[in-house]
């Protein structure tokens, strides 16, 4: 089927997209969205290894990995609502969603 | 020591004004809360009055104990513990009450008792307002567990404890009224002459320590010491070429500096300036503390170490004329004095070298006696002037007082009372406690010039009636020179103040009763057997025993000249003050260069004008200039406050951008760092 190197190549480069992206955006929303990316990278990491090593298990029945990515789109789920919230504070603060302005904790 | 009782009940006698006298300061200076003056008195008074019935439980324990142990000790813990096996060295947490520790507790605790209720009857009305009333008795109560520790004390450490306890209190009540600087500058004077004797006393510590480690036996509790004296009474100590060179038997130095010690404390020799210095402490305090008991600190250490001044018959000379010189010159002093508590602080200090005659001659029982019969008068004294004071409003100048009898009727007779005791009425407890000295001085024959020590003596009770008798006939006798406004308010002070007054004046009259020699004892209807209770007791106690009996003619003549002497000071303060006043004025005309010199007390203050100079400059320009703020502040505070401040926070607070994407990157990149070292 789909080698197991090709699904965590593809994971990792999501991971490094979703990250660079965090790091360099300026627009919140495109943070968050960089943040949702890097949860979803990471959950296919898990699903893949999840079929490399069901493979290896007599019966074939391995859950542990996709249990775990549905855990992982639970705390996504949670995260997403705090951050909007959050979010939505902020623009209706300063009526931008510029992140560079939030620096007031500086030395 | 095996012969000793054991308690657990000692140790309460000086604890439990410390725990009245520490639970007042927290409140004051840790808490910052007032208590109610209310509160303050009763816990003053009460602490006051528990250490004396404590006190009066221990002594009846020593007196009638059945297996006739002579002394009680409560060894509370071992307090310094040094060395190994041989040359190890402990002095204990332990209180001893023998004979004269008992003795001098119980004056002690009975004079603190009355001093307290007094000091709640004069302190109310203390016009100052710095809120200094619980501040006041604060003090009173650690004063009173510094002398019971001095008394109490089982070794040389803690009586070396309990004597500085005494002086920081003595110093602390001196200026208690800080406002005016004159009164600091009075406390720092009075510390720093008395710090004079605290050099005497250190050194005669260590001396002993040194010489009884020599030979084997290290240890300062008094009782060692006496046992194991003859040890060292054969060593001599050289002397280097800048005091002599010769070679001084070591007993005789070490019996020097504790009477350096003793003398800085009683205000005796040249360092009698910093008692009449010290009355501008209120009056309760100059009576308590530096007239009646801190003074006799010294007396007591005298007579603690009597068995060491008995093998040293030279410095119990120095002692006996140091003693009588001051007592000759303050009496002729106090004659001449406008202030009254400086008239008194002489008065005391006269009475006080009597004392030190005592001890000089080796009659320690006697000084003794003296001690207690001077602690009861000499308080009543100075009571009664406070309460002068207090009805004058203030004012001590006797120049300005004058008739005061028909409108201070309670206080005059207290003063009266006590003025007569002083002065040697006959057959009150001053005439016969101090006939007991004269008639050892008397008999002193080893003493080298002891008849004119006696003569002395004579004169300076005559003396004494004088000073005396003039302050009684120019306050409450004669014309009054007040303003009138005074005189309209006038009235007897309060029962606070007249009852303590009362006791203490009760036991000025019967205290002689106590120790009443043998040969009035004889003369009593049906001849009472021991009558000198008081000497006989303490002489269990002390070297030299039970006041030796005197022939009867030789104490006749004795207390026919005493008689004299004090009757002719009474007749000539009497023909001066009250028959004849225009006589003083001009023998002032006629005499004013010698009037003014006793005033000044031939300007014996002046002579620690260097010294204080010296150490309150050490003590600003060394010790707070110098290593208080630049060592302590600057280099071991700031400089490393600086140096971490700078160097830790200026470096570090780079990384507080205060941007959330700066953290992210600093996260993600020590994640790829750890995991990268964990991986390869």
């Amino acid at each position: 089927m789909i080698p197991v190197e090709h699904v965590i190549a593809l994971s990792a480069a999501l991971f490094t997209i979703g990250a660079i992206t965090a790091l360099m955006r300026r627009h919140l929303i495109a943070i968050l969205m960089a943040i949702q990316l890097m949860l979803g990278a990471v959950c296919l990491a898990f699903v893949g290894f999840n079929r490399m090593w069901a493979a290896s298990v007599e019966s074939g029945a391995l859950l542990d990995g996709q249990i775990f990515a549905l855990m992982v789109i639970a705390a996504a789920a949670a995260q997403v609502a705090v951050a909007l919230g959050i979010g939505t504070e902020f623009v209706r603060k300063r009526g931008s969603a510029n992140v560079d302005d939030a620096a007031s904790m500086r030395w | 020591m095996n012969d000793y009782a054991s308690s657990e009940t000692l140790r309460w006698i000086p604890l439990v004004p410390l725990i009245a006298g520490l639970g007042q300061a927290l409140m004051l200076f840790v808490f910052r809360r007032s208590i109610s003056s209310a509160l303050v008195t009763a816990t003053s008074c009460g602490a006051a009055l528990l250490s004396f019935v404590l006190t009066c439980v221990a002594f009846w324990e020593l007196v009638g104990s059945a297996s006739g142990a002579p002394a009680i000790i409560d060894r509370v813990n071992t307090w310094v513990g040094v060395g190994l096996g041989g040359t190890s060295f402990t002095a204990d947490l332990a209180f001893v009450l023998d004979a004269l520790s008992a003795v001098a507790c119980l004056v002690v605790t009975t004079v603190m008792l009355a001093g307290n209720v007094y000091a709640a009857g004069y302190m109310s009305g203390d016009p100052h307002d710095d809120g200094g009333h619980q501040r006041f008795f604060c003090y009173l109560n650690l004063f009173l567990f510094s002398m019971l520790v001095l008394v109490l004390a089982d070794n040389l450490l803690l009586f070396f404890v309990g004597w500085e306890g005494a002086a920081v209190c003595s110093y602390l009540m001196i200026g208690f009224w800080f406002g005016d600087p004159a009164n600091a500058e009075a406390a720092n004077r009075a510390f720093v002459i008395d710090r004079i004797g605290d050099f005497g006393l250190l050194v005669g510590l260590m001396l002993l320590f040194w010489s009884l480690a020599a030979v084997g036996e290290a240890s300062v509790a008094f009782r060692d010491i006496e046992a194991h004296l003859d040890r060292i009474a054969q060593a001599s100590v050289p002397t280097p070429s800048w005091l002599g060179g010769g070679i001084w038997p070591l007993t005789g130095v070490i019996g020097a500096c504790f009477f350096l010690a003793a003398c800085a404390r009683c205000a005796q020799g040249p360092m009698v300036a910093w008692l009449p210095e010290a009355m501008v402490a209120p009056t309760p305090a100059s009576s308590l503390i530096h007239a009646t008991l801190g003074v006799t600190a010294g007396v007591y250490l005298l007579c603690r170490l009597s068995f060491l001044y008995a093998s040293t018959p030279e410095i119990g000379a120095l002692i006996a004329w140091t003693g009588g010189a001051t007592a000759l010159l303050a009496a002729l002093v106090a004659g001449v004095q406008t202030d009254i508590k400086k008239l008194l602080a002489y008065v005391t200090a006269s009475q006080v070298g009597t004392m030190f005659v005592a001890v000089g001659c080796g009659a320690y029982a006697a000084a003794i006696f003296y001690l207690t019969t001077h602690a009861f008068f000499a308080a009543l004294l100075f009571m009664g002037a406070g309460a002068v004071v207090l009805a004058m409003d203030y004012e001590q100048d006797i120049r300005k007082m004058g008739g005061l009898r028909s409108k201070l009727i309670r206080v005059h007779l207290v003063v009266a009372v006590a003025v007569a005791t002083a002065a040697g009425f006959p057959f009150l407890s001053g005439f016969l406690s101090r006939n007991e000295i004269l008639l050892s001085t008397l008999h002193a024959e080893a003493l080298p010039g002891y008849a004119v020590l006696y003569a002395g003596g004579l004169v300076t009770a005559g003396l004494l009636a004088f000073a005396l008798s003039r302050l009684l006939l120019m306050i409450f006798y004669g014309q009054g020179r007040h303003p009138a406004r005074i005189r309209s308010g006038m009235q007897d002070p309060g029962n606070w103040i007249i009852l303590p007054l009362y006791v203490l004046a009760t036991l000025a009259i019967f205290g002689g009763l106590l120790g009443l020699p043998q040969f009035w004892g004889d003369m009593l209807p049906g001849g009472v057997d021991d009558s000198n209770s008081l000497g006989n007791f303490v002489g269990r106690a002390v070297a030299g025993g039970a006041p030796s009996q005197f022939e009867t003619s030789t104490e006749g003549w004795s207390v026919a000249a005493l008689l004299a002497c004090s009757l002719s000071g009474f007749l000539v303060a009497l023909q001066l003050y009250v028959r004849r006043p225009e006589l003083p004025p001009r023998l002032l005309q006629r005499f004013g260069g010698i009037h003014e010199l006793l005033g000044a007390s031939f300007h014996i203050g002046r002579a620690y004008d260097p010294l204080v100079r010296l150490v309150l400059g050490f003590s600003d320009r060394v010790l707070f200039r110098f290593v208080e703020r630049r060592v302590i502040d600057g280099w071991i505070v700031s400089l490393p406050a600086k140096g971490v401040l700078g160097f830790v926070a200026h470096a570090l607070k780079y990384g507080q951008s205060g941007m959330a994407q700066t953290y992210l990157f600093t996260m993600l990149a020590g994640t790829f760092v750890l995991l990268g070292y964990l991986l390869f």
